[in-house]
């Protein structure tokens, strides 16, 4: 029951898309769409699992008390204050996305600045890496250095009004070299994942039921 | 030799440097040009050209589907090209289907769909529609291939499609004329590999610059008809459609910053090889000795 | 809401985007208090997110509307899903597979046939190109050409790299490596792009320095 069950639900559901993609026909096609339904159904359950794991984490720090617990404190009314939000928003416009909701007032001057703020924090970290990491230690590593140069001066209006060879070895750059090595990644990753898909089909590979 | 060691010293100095440093010069290059707003030529480039010729291809009562794959962390980039894109269609009278799958950036497209839609006197329901989320990633995009209403049965506010003039006949890619995807991550793999392939529904996309060099492929082998990549991109769409926003406002800015690493770059790889260059002495020397 | 809503949101945006920015001189406890309230209100709308576009819409209002056999069958991913959450209680935690494997197994399933038909077959056709002589077009294909193939060849590990395959995987790293430049420029353009929209948005909305 622990094993078996969940390897043949795999195997038939994933043989089961396989034959309905090449026999799209009824009673395939219905069939796909009802699997296809209940996954969509079934994965936003997941996201619960990751949230419960987090407000377990930081209430279990709050009764603990260990140093920093205040922060778990703001996470936790972070968290319940967006959900009333949300609730009331639902309530009093019929949706919490309507723009007049006080949850997409939250969404607006909280989330967005946070998150947008989180990763432009990158933007110095990255320069910072450019001074001191970006070497041309050896030939590859200089490859590798001069093109980012030529792309980065070639993606600037500056580069275009200077000269033209910057924008046009820019875009050789991507629609050649560039694109060929990406080419060749992903369609080495593309059959690395069929591959995997088989191996988990067939169940050689388990991993995911540990 | 003492003369020597002062210049070495001074590089060494220099690689050592403190990164907060770094951080506030790029900080004051960045935002002088903003301050200082300076008009700068952006010309088209092909792939641009072809996205908003997709587009361009629309006529009167088409429908655009846009997917919102993106969220706060890629706004600076994707919602210049989003504002522009619905502008051209609404322009046009194309009737425009918006969902997406990055839940968490999806009130950012319902915004820019509103404001848009207020600006060129769309209504909602007849000219425009925001059908929301569900998760499921590929899941709902291989279901939509079948019937729309299987998996969006109403809209973002709980408006069932057959009540709306615009979705009532909306079942599948086959009534959708052409998609316009704004990504920031794997989504537009999905889109390409499980929905073009699979549907052939025509598609072109505007992507951050980090995504922008992982679609190439697939416009070359014309899986998808264009390609708008990161704020560059989405200023050259703003001057194909004659709106000059906000990514041709950033664009100094971006180019100021730069010429700024490639400055670091400059300055780190000349220290690297002053210093390399004392450490081999130094080097010799005890050999020597 | 009101110009006094946009008001008090926009000094609250303020104060989390600076308490955020304050990093960058060193970790403190603004950036700490911004950093755990992101994750809070960020789990808290995935919670509204899943409750009012996926139970409510998919489970509870296909429930309450459909007649027949319909109304029961779609018990069955919702009883999938709960049976998701029995990873909370240990002793019934096996359970949660069945869900897991019922995922797994659509996601292999649609994998398998959407990266051959997506990617593999249309991208190795587009690279199968015309080499017709000596110019310009038939170069960059060759280019093309040998650059996939030789960045393959570099990943191919299955035997040493000796001989014909280790000039093929001197080649191939070119590649990947002007490859990896390009994508390095194109990164360092997208986050300059994220730090130019948060400076406009101190410098306008918050100082209001530039209209």
């Amino acid at each position: 029951m622990k094993r078996a069950v969940p390897l043949a639900i795999t195997f038939l559901t994933g043989f089961f898309l396989v034959v309905s993609f090449f026999i799209p026909h009824e009673p395939f096609g219905e069939l796909e769409q009802r699997l296809l339904i209940w996954f969509a159904i079934v994965s936003g359950f997941t996201m619960l699992l990751g949230v419960d794991n987090l407000v377990r984490a930081h209430v279990r720090r709050v009764t603990r008390r260990p140093a920093g617990w205040g922060h778990s404190v703001a996470l936790i009314v972070g968290l319940v204050v967006t959900v009333v939000l949300g609730v009331i928003g639902f309530v009093r416009y019929g949706s919490p996305f309507h723009i007049q909701s006080p949850f997409m007032f939250l969404y607006t001057y909280s989330i967005i600045p946070l998150q947008a703020t989180m990763f432009a924090l990158l933007a110095f970290f990255i320069a910072s890496a450019s001074y001191r990491a970006f070497r041309a230690r050896n030939t590859v590593a200089t490859l590798l250095l001069v093109s980012a140069v030529i792309v980065m001066l070639g993606r600037v209006p500056i580069g275009s009004a200077s000269s033209h060879v910057f924008p046009a070895a820019q875009e050789w750059i991507m629609n050649y070299p560039q694109l060929a090595a990406k080419r060749g990644i992903q369609i080495g990753a593309a059959l690395g994942a069929v591959s995997m898909s088989l191996r988990i089909l067939l169940g050689i590979e388990r991993s995911y039921l540990s | 030799m003492a003369k020597s060691g002062d210049t070495k010293s001074f590089w060494e100095r220099m690689e050592s440097i403190d990164r907060r440093v770094i951080f506030l010069i790029l900080l004051v290059v960045v935002a002088i040009p903003l301050v200082i707003s300076v008009g700068v030529e952006i010309p088209p480039t092909a792939p641009v050209i072809e996205a908003h010729e997709a587009v361009e291809s629309l006529e009167a009562g088409d429908v655009l589907m846009v997917s919102i794959d993106f969220d706060a962390t890629s706004a600076p980039e994707l919602i210049p090209m989003l504002e522009s894109v619905l502008r051209q269609a609404f322009e046009k009278d194309v009737k425009v289907v918006m969902l997406g799958h990055i839940a968490i950036g999806l009130p950012l497209g319902h915004v820019a769909l509103e404001e848009a839609a207020a600006e060129l006197g769309k209504i909602y329901g007849v000219d425009y529609v925001d059908l929301g989320y569900r998760p499921g990633y590929v899941a709902v995009m291989i279901a939509m291939g079948r019937e729309i209403s299987d998996v969006f049965a109403t809209d973002y506010q709980g408006t069932r499609l057959a009540d709306m003039e615009i979705t009532r006949d909306l079942h599948s890619y086959e009534d959708v004329d052409l998609l316009f995807g704004f990504e920031h991550g794997a989504v537009i793999d999905y889109w390409v590999r499980y929905v073009q392939a699979r549907f052939g529904q025509r598609m072109t996309f505007g992507t951050t610059a980090v995504m922008a060099p992982d679609a190439y492929p697939y416009l070359q082998a014309g899986q998808i008809e264009g390609l708008v990549g990161g704020l560059k991109g989405a200023a050259e769409y703003e001057t194909l459609i004659g709106v000059p926003g906000m990514a041709t406002r950033g664009m100094p800015a971006q180019e100021w910053a730069h010429l700024l690493v490639i400055g670091f770059i400059a300055l780190g790889n000349m220290g690297f090889f002053f210093t390399r260059r004392k450490r081999r002495r130094s080097a010799a020397e005890a050999g020597q000795a | 809401m009101g110009s006094l809503g946009t008001i008090i949101g926009t000094w609250l945006a303020g104060f989390l985007t600076l308490a955020i920015l304050s990093f960058l001189y060193k970790d403190n406890p603004f950036y700490k208090l911004a950093e755990h309230i992101y994750v809070g209100v960020s789990a808290g709308y995935w919670l509204i997110y899943v409750a009012f576009f996926d139970v409510k819409p998919m489970l509870w209002d296909t429930f309450v509307t459909e007649t027949g056999a319909e109304k029961w069958i779609i018990l069955i991913p919702g009883a999938l899903g709960i049976i998701m959450l029995s990873r909370w209680f240990p002793k019934s935690a096996w359970l949660s597979r069945w869900p897991i494997a019922f995922t797994v197994g659509v996601g292999a399933g649609l994998g398998i046939t959407a990266n051959i038909q997506g990617y593999v077959m249309p991208q190795v056709a587009a690279t199968i190109l015309p080499v017709t002589g000596m110019n310009l077009v038939s170069l960059n294909n060759l280019v093309l050409m040998v650059g996939v193939v030789t960045t393959m060849l570099y990943f191919y590990f299955s035997k040493p790299q000796r001989g014909v395959l280790s000039w093929t995987a001197k080649i191939g790293i070119v590649f990947i490596m002007v490859s990896f430049g390009a994508s390095f420029g194109y990164t360092l353009m997208a986050r300059i792009s994220l730090l130019i929209g948060r400076l406009y948005f101190i410098l306008a909305d918050l100082l209001h320095v530039i209209g």
